[in-house]
Formats: C-alpha cells, sequence, structure tokens
C-alpha cells in the first residue's frame, strides 16, 4: 500500500528527473514502471492528480493551465530545495531552536577557527 | 493577606532579575546540568506563579482574608455589579493585570505549541521528499549536501535524525555514532518539550531577563545532557572530535594526507584545555568541559540546589492560599 506521502515522493522525484513538463496520464505510466513494491499497484489518474495538486499546493509542483491536459513540471530542482532546507536549519534565529535540535549550534567565524586549531592538535 | 502580596512580589522580582543573573554565572551547572535544568523550570513557574499571585492578592485584598474567600467575594461583586463601592479601580486594575498576565502566558504557550508544530511538519514533509532513509539507522534519513548537518525533529513516532552526506563523508562510524547517540539523546529525553516550554516563556515576556538568560541556558544544558549521555556509548575523544569537525565546518585542510582512519587523525582531546584560547561560544564551551571533566557534585550541593527548587514550587502557592496559616 502506497500512503500519500510516498506517491508525492515518487511524483517529484519523476518530475526533478525531466527539465520537460509531464502530464498526469505520462506521469502515471512513468509510476507503473519504477519497480518499488509500494507503488506497484496500477493507478488511477485521479490519484495522480491529486497528488499533483497537493503538491502545487505545496508550491513544488506549477502547472500550464492554458493547453489541455494540463501539464505539470517541478518549480525548481531538488538542490535548490536541499539547499533552501538546509538554509533554514542551519540559519541562527532563537525561535527556531524549539523546532529543531542541532548537533552543533551556530558557530560564528572566530570560533570554528579555535576549534580548527583545536582539531589541528597543538 | 496584604503582606502576602508583599512577599510575593518580591519573591516575582527576585525570580525575575537577580536569581537567573546568578544562576546563568554559576559555574556548577556545567558539572551538575540536570539538577540546573530542574531549577531553571521552578524559577520560571515559581516566577510566573508569583506575578500573578501578587496582583491577584493585592487586588483583592478588601474582599477577603486568603485567596479563596476573596475570590468568591470577587464573583459575587461581579454578578451584583457592585464593585465600585468595595474595590478601589486600583485594585481592579491589579486584577484585571493579572487575569490578562496569566491569559498572555497561556496563549502564548499554546500559539508556541502550534507554530512549532506546523514548522516542524512542514519540514518533516520535505523530508520526505528529499530524503532517503540511512541503510543502517532506523529513524534516520540521509539528506544530499555538502555541509555537515545533524538534527533531530522531534514529533513522538515521527521523530527522525537527519544527517547530511556532508556530515557521512567528514566523519569516521565511530564519530557519527557519537553524533547519532547524542540526537537521540535530544528525542529520548524530550528535550524539546523544555524548548518548548521555554521559548513560549520568551516570546511573552521577551524583556524580562529571566525568560532571555532561562531559554540560553536551557538550550546549553540540553547539549550538555544529551553529551552525557553520548558519553556512556563512545569515548570522550571521539565525542569531542566529532563536535570539532562538524563545530568548524569544514574539512580540514590537511585531512587528506591524513587518510580518512580517525587513529591518523590529530588528537583533539589530547590538546591542552588550559592553554587553548576558546571563544566564549556555547560550542567551545561544550568542548571545553568535555575536555576538563569536573567531578560531579557532592550529594550535599545536589541536594541543597534540589531542595532549592522544591521550596520555589511550594512557596508561592502556600503564600497564595494560606497566608492566615503563616501570620
Amino acid at each position: 500500500m502506497a500512503t500519500l506521502g510516498d506517491l508525492e515522493r515518487t511524483v517529484m522525484d519523476l518530475l526533478w528527473a525531466t527539465t520537460d513538463s509531464t502530464t498526469a496520464n505520462e506521469l502515471r505510466d512513468a509510476i507503473a514502471e519504477v519497480p518499488a513494491p509500494e507503488t506497484g499497484r496500477e493507478l488511477a489518474v485521479t490519484t495522480v492528480l491529486t497528488v499533483l495538486s497537493r503538491l502545487e499546493k505545496k508550491g513544488l509542483v506549477e502547472r500550464e493551465r492554458n493547453i489541455r491536459p494540463h501539464r505539470y513540471r517541478a518549480v525548481t530542482s531538488r538542490e535548490d530545495h536541499t539547499a533552501e532546507l538546509m538554509h533554514e536549519v542551519l540559519v541562527t534565529a532563537p525561535d527556531r531552536d524549539a523546532v529543531l535540535a542541532r548537533f552543533i549550534g551556530s558557530v560564528s567565524e572566530a570560533e570554528a577557527q579555535t576549534l580548527r586549531t583545536l582539531l589541528g592538535g597543538s | 493577606m496584604f503582606w502576602a502580596s508583599y512577599l510575593l512580589a518580591a519573591l516575582a522580582i527576585v525570580l525575575a532579575w537577580p536569581a537567573p543573573i546568578a544562576l546563568s554565572r554559576a559555574a556548577w551547572t556545567a558539572r551538575a546540568p540536570f539538577t540546573a535544568m530542574v531549577l531553571w523550570q521552578s524559577i520560571a513557574l515559581a516566577g510566573g506563579l508569583s506575578m500573578i499571585g501578587a496582583l491577584l492578592v493585592w487586588g483583592l485584598e478588601p474582599l477577603g482574608d486568603n485567596l479563596v474567600a476573596a475570590s468568591a467575594g470577587f464573583l459575587e461583586l461581579l454578578l451584583t455589579d457592585a464593585s465600585a463601592r468595595t474595590l478601589g479601580v486600583v485594585h481592579v486594575f491589579a486584577v484585571s493585570a493579572a487575569v490578562l498576565l496569566f491569559a498572555h502566558l497561556v496563549f502564548t504557550l499554546v500559539l508556541t505549541f502550534v507554530r512549532i508544530r506546523r514548522q516542524r511538519s512542514r519540514h518533516r514533509d520535505m523530508l520526505t521528499l528529499l530524503s532517503s532513509p540511512s541503510t543502517e539507522q532506523p529513524a534516520t534519513v540521509v539528506i544530499s549536501h555538502p555541509a555537515p548537518v545533524a538534527y533531530c525533529l522531534p514529533g513522538g513516532a515521527h521523530s527522525v535524525t537527519v544527517m547530511s552526506d556532508g556530515l557521512m563523508d567528514l566523519l569516521t562510524q565511530a564519530e557519527l555514532d557519537a553524533v547519532l547517540t547524542h540526537e537521540n539523546a535530544h528525542l529520548h529525553q524530550r528535550h524539546h518539550l523544555l524548548l518548548w516550554a521555554f521559548a513560549a516563556w520568551r516570546s511573552a515576556l521577551p524583556w524580562l531577563p529571566t525568560s532571555q538568560l532561562a531559554q540560553r541556558a536551557v538550550s546549553e544544558l540540553i547539549e550538555m545532557l544529551a553529551d552525557d549521555e553520548a558519553l556512556r556509548r563512545v569515548d570522550r575523544a571521539t565525542l569531542v572530535r566529532a563536535i570539532v569537525i562538524v563545530g568548524s565546518g569544514e574539512v580540514h585542510p590537511d585531512r587528506d594526507e591524513l587518510g580518512s582512519t580517525a587513529a591518523d587523525r590529530p588528537h583533539a582531546a589530547t590538546a591542552d584545555p588550559a592553554r587553548s584560547t576558546l571563544g566564549d561560544g556555547s560550542t567551545a564551551h561544550r568542548v571545553r568541559r568535555l575536555l576538563a571533566p569536573l567531578p560531579p557534585l557532592r550529594r550535599l550541593q545536589q541536594t541543597a540546589a534540589l531542595s532549592a527548587a522544591g521550596l520555589l514550587l511550594v512557596v508561592p502557592p502556600v503564600l497564595l492560599v494560606m497566608p492566615e496559616m503563616l501570620g
């Protein structure tokens, strides 16, 4: 049984792998070829459309509405999203501390220098 | 009952100013982070309670000998709408301030909770799309990013620890274990609940020294607690190396010559902590604490600190409800 999260992931993986826009039908066919056991069952196009509209709401997918059927593409690359997410993690803000717990908090350049010297083992 | 409100006000002032400043400067907290954490919690709780209590008791003073009787009197006044005669404007003002302050604290707590939950769930959504599960560790995902990053995202059964592949390239298996044990300690000991409470405390009363100092102290103390937990599984030198490597944020220039084994790397833990001039940032503080471990507090000191914490929690309610018992 594929959860919605798994499907979203599969769809995004497919969209990130291509630069062209694609239709829900093409996506459904592509998903059927993904050799993952959890997505093995036959999907309805409506399910793919649901997933796509969820992804659109999250700002990950954009839709070309002027042609029928609508064509979908990833808003930006996987690397950009990762960079953005990591920036969120690394940026200093006291009110973010409660959201997640980092192994190392933000380190000033001077402090990093001392840490490096320390690692250099004097 | 009048003197009770002054005592509560005095307590509120002490807990808002001198007490947190003294505790934040105390050196012993690094030796007993858990005890220090308990003390911070009771300072925050007792501080809030005595602030509200002082206003409430003072405002209700004309209506009864103790808070229970006075509250009943106040309710009756509200119902009969005769407040102007018995209670002066200042009294009504004090009671309103107490009610508002209480509501403000509760609302901020709830709002902070909602905000944190929303941010976490959005973050978890993105992680589902961008990361892949670790092949070796349960509840751990790997994200493709060059910077060495490790963090945990709490969320009950959905709690997850995130590592970047930059981190995995930089650290040896033992050092990675140190990082993971540290992060798991955060999750097991539910540090996110403490961070939530103190973040709310800070956003509710940002101008109060106690709320700022408390949040900073608490986020340092949980790192110490997690470090101590990690030390049960990995040795001190490994943990220090992991902190220093991740903290300095990039590959050490000599690393290529040193190869990838930890044994070849200079042992950070052998550096003389007395000679090193670490900055006063919290990471440097953490490393210093690990390099020069101090003995834990003696039992008597520990008991004294915990008794103080207990006393702080008992005094405000006693002053609130039973002033006649003390008088």
